[in-house]
């Protein structure tokens, strides 16, 4: 079986599920419970000057009959004192020992307060620190959370008088709200933190009451923005991972813990492939409780068995150079789509989508037109169904309906790809509802790779 | 005429399925994947637009939903209720290429439509000008409401004219009670009448049927099929009122409350739709036995197979390739003589030797079938009937009489509701289409 342990900057735990900062984090007695479902470690609910939280305070977005595909709050930092916060931590550590334990800090822009904080989390026993530059609502209206983390002067100052007192290792957490999330990155790096958190909540209204018309959440009549998370937010949250992994400007990345839309052992997974060393997790958390990281350690144990990963080492970072930019694309690579008549049902949402969405390319002429061969005249998408003149079927009365060629599906639903207009955008193989129905198949251009910086470079030199 | 509904049959023939809830309808409406060119939507016969009143589900416009199917199907009400969906727009669903449940379209329909009448229940006239021309439609029944909403719809003034008190035709009357109750149906009614439909009762004879002829542009026939035909076997004639009932007069008659009881033991002879209707109503109503006595076998039923798997969940009874020869009455109740048949060589039924046996019962409900109004649709110079059933170019509903358009079961020998209401719009537009073209031509001929 995998060996999980992680070992983050120094900070040990069983595995690499972490709990977030969050409402899952907010006492001794909920992360001890967590720790026994099976979390490696917690971010301990942020510690710092007691705060007044109002009701209500998240909203969400449904997706198709899906509850909370995207979650928003509006909650402040710990709403208990920094005494009670701390004698719980310690008093987990006491007792979960191997578990990690990290401080989630935040107190106001001054040094004293600081060192302060931090020795007094680290003399609770906590196993890290991580400095919460994120949080984008009310706080930094305080002059706190995202006021700091959004810019990189602040950033670098707190985080080094934060280093010049601590102990143990320092992450800082990034907040998305900037426009270049590696500035901030660096920041820390040139400040001396020992790793970087990151995402945390974007900026979002999720939504307004059409009935009273008042945004979510509603406060008494008022509403105000919030921080976005959940499974909505992962693919942002990769790619800012992403670039934080890639960026070597004022030194090589450092340890980092992905978060922002994991749910299972597959987010964690891409996370780690990313880089990351640890994750975290609360929305999922918060929507079916800590059971869930049973799934996620099962999984991920098996898809490295599977693939012969033995430690998370062994796959940590792997993606991270595959991502590049579109100048180094190959322009010379083609693919096209192909249908497999065997799986199509016959709805035809690659046809309409290719019609009106992408590039014309997808035909529903497969009784009346050439099946082979580019097709020069294109008839508009047109629904047949609609003209025809249709009785309930009496079984001893009416011959069962025609069906036209060898597959399940009659031919005359099954669209036909024109693969010498087809562009391989993908489109109709991401609405395809079976898999494997349409596979993006190489067709050779015969050409050399050949990339758009090559190209302009080829032309500068000619034109040189 | 005011519909009150009885308690005692309402307990009696409570819905067979429950509706679906709101948070239920959302999660089943957000399984459709919304094809293009649906061939559910071609699959019905109104050619509902599906995929579209299922998206306006998922974003809870029940409203628009309701009226993008009553658009196209006027009793889409009813028509929820009622359709063989696996036949249908279910049978069609391309999820069954997949290997999964189709999407519930018949329930969620039936949301859309019930959220809709519990709003108050009232469709707007389009945009247009009223026309002059007055049309009238023979019969209440589906084909005729939907013919006359459409009709309505274009302009025109319209009246309905049935024998019945209670308009909708087999809606209100014939339909088991479990699957479309009377007051749904007279409600669906009552929304037709709010387009401004005129309804009469009276019974058109040929001296009737002259003058509705020359009040009117053009005359709809909607007149379905005339009564069941009677059992024709010795000793029939000589039975007591009130043993020998049809199967449609019987169902018609639990409906409408005037009947709330039932032999204690019941044969239905025939084992169509309507019949499975008649004897699961006989065993609702309190028939400790009830047998189906059918001429073929199982495989022949022209009954659906949902239809006849609820008629044995119901606890009917059926005896297959039998049939009566002679009835009379004994001292405890009927007795029902019958034989075993088998097919010979060219189809025939002929009784297999030896096989006699009787049944001992209470009462007999005959289903087996409807003759034709041979002798209103006689009286009409120019219509031809094919086969007892009315000839119609299929296109526009128009009859060899120029002037008469004809769909419903008067046409079609008796097919769905949601058949009906096809042939009933398509007549209203060919109606259209053909006043249009009479006009035209007038004034061209004025021209000179």
């Amino acid at each position: 079986m995998a060996d999980l342990t992680t070992n983050f900057a120094g900070i040990k735990s069983p595995n690499p599920f972490w709990l977030a900062s969050a409402p899952p984090t907010n006492t001794g007695e909920q992360i001890m419970r967590a720790f026994d479902a099976g979390w490696g470690g917690a971010v301990w609910k942020t510690i710092g000057e007691q705060v007044t939280n109002v009701s209500s305070r998240y909203s969400s977005v449904d997706w198709n009959a899906q509850r909370m595909m995207g979650f928003n709050n509006i909650e402040l930092i710990s709403d208990r004192s920094v005494e009670v916060n701390l004698r719980e931590l310690a008093e987990v550590k006491r007792r979960y020992p191997k578990h990690a334990v990290i401080a989630s800090l935040m107190v106001e822009s001054k040094r004293k307060a600081w060192h302060e904080i931090v020795k007094r989390a680290e003399d609770a026993g906590a196993d890290g620190l991580e400095l919460n530059f994120g949080c984008p609502h009310g706080m930094n209206e305080r002059g706190m959370g995202s006021a700091v983390g959004q810019v990189p002067e602040y950033t670098e100052r707190i985080t080094a008088w934060v280093k010049e007192a601590a102990r143990t290792p320092v992450l800082v957490k990034l907040t998305p709200n900037v426009t270049d999330i590696r500035t901030i990155a660096r920041a820390a790096k040139r400040a001396g933190a020992d790793g970087l958190s990151a995402i945390n909540t974007i900026n979002s209204i999720t939504g307004v009451d059409l009935e009273t018309l008042l945004p979510r959440p509603n406060v008494d009549g008022k509403s105000s923005h919030g921080g976005y998370c959940g499974p909505a937010i992962k693919p942002i949250a990769l790619n800012m991972i992403q670039q934080v992994m890639s960026d070597e400007v004022d030194g090589a990345p450092i340890p980092t813990s992905g978060i922002g839309g994991i749910g299972n052992w597959q987010d964690a997974a891409e996370f780690l492939l990313m880089g990351c060393t640890s994750v975290q997790v609360c929305t999922a958390v918060m929507h079916y409780g800590y059971r869930i990281v049973e799934e996620m350690i099962d999984g991920l144990s098996e898809w490295m068995d599977a693939h012969g990963f033995a430690t998370l080492d062994d796959f940590r970072g792997k993606s991270v150079a595959k991502v590049t930019e579109w100048q180094h694309l190959n322009l010379n690579y083609k693919i096209v789509a192909q249908i497999d008549e065997s799986l199509c049902i016959g709805c035809q949402l690659c046809h309409i989508a290719c019609w009106d969405g992408a590039h014309q390319c997808i035909h529903v002429d497969r009784v009346s037109g050439p099946i082979d061969g580019p097709v020069e005249l294109h008839a508009k998408p047109h629904e047949s169904g609609r003209e025809r003149i249709t009785v309930t079927p009496i079984a001893k009365l009416d011959p069962p309906a025609t069906h036209v060629g060898p597959y399940a599906t009659s031919l005359e639903r099954i669209p036909r790809v024109d693969q010498t207009e087809c562009i391989g955008c993908n489109l109709c193989s991401l609405v395809c509802p079976v898999e494997r129905c349409i596979t993006m198949v190489e067709q050779s251009t015969g050409l050399a790779p050949e990339s758009w910086a090559e190209r302009t470079k080829a032309t500068a030199e000619l034109a040189g | 005429m005011k519909f009150v509904a009885n308690a005692e049959i309402a307990a009696r023939f409570a819905d067979l399925h429950p509706a679906l809830d709101a948070c239920a309808a959302v999660i089943e409406a957000n399984r459709c994947l919304n094809c293009f060119d649906a061939p559910c939507m071609g699959a019905c016969p109104t050619h509902i637009d599906v995929p579209r009143f299922i998206r306006k589900i998922t974003s809870g416009n029940l409203a628009g939903s309701a009226k993008t199917i009553l658009d196209a199907n006027v009793l889409g009400a009813s028509c929820s209720r009622i359709c063989p969906f696996e036949v249908l727009c279910e049978g069609a669903c391309v999820l069954h290429g997949k290997h999964e449940r189709p999407v519930e379209i018949g329930r969620l329909q039936r949301f859309a439509m019930e959220s809709f009448y519990d709003a108050g229940g009232r469709l707007a006239l389009r945009q247009r000008p009223e026309r002059s021309e007055r049309i009238a439609c023979i019969g209440a029944g589906p084909a005729s409401l939907a013919c006359a909403a459409e009709l309505r719809q274009q302009g025109f003034a319209v009246r309905v004219i049935d024998r019945r008190e209670l308009p909708g035709g087999l809606n209100t009357h014939g339909i088991a009670e479990y699957k479309l109750s009377a007051a749904d149906s007279l409600r669906e009614v009552e929304m037709v009448r709010g387009l401004g439909v005129e309804f009469e009762v009276g019974e058109v004879d040929a001296a009737g049927l002259a003058q509705i002829e020359s009040e009117s542009a053009a005359v709809f026939l909607g007149v379905g099929l005339g009564a069941m035909h009677r059992l024709d076997i010795a000793g029939a004639s000589k039975i007591g009122a009130g043993k020998i009932i049809d199967a449609l007069k019987f169902i018609a008659g639990y409906k409408t409350g005037s009947r709330r009881t039932v032999g204690r033991r019941v044969v239905v002879i025939g084992a169509g739709n309507t019949a499975i209707d008649a004897a699961c109503a006989a065993k609702r109503l309190g028939a400790e036995s009830v047998t189906i006595l059918y001429r073929r076998e199982r495989e022949n039923i022209s009954a659906f197979d949902s239809e006849y798997e609820h008629a044995l969940g119901e606890g009917v009874e059926f005896v297959w390739a039998s049939q009566p020869t002679a009835m009379a009455e004994i001292s405890d109740g009927l007795g029902l003589y019958c034989v075993a048949v088998a097919q010979d060589e060219t189809g025939k039924l002929i009784p297999v030797a030896g096989s006699q046996f009787d049944i001992e019962c209470d009462m007999v409900i005959p289903a087996i079938g409807q003759s034709p109004l041979m002798e209103l649709l006689a009286q009409i110079p120019g219509l031809t009937m094919k086969r007892k059933r009315v000839v119609i170019d299929r296109a526009t509903g128009q009859t060899g009489n120029p002037k008469y358009f004809a769909g419903g079961d008067c046409v079609n020998g008796g097919r769905e509701v949601v058949d009906a209401v096809a042939d009933g719009k398509r007549a209203a537009l060919g109606i259209t289409a053909w006043l249009s073209s009479q006009s035209n031509t007038q004034t061209e001929a004025q021209r000179g």
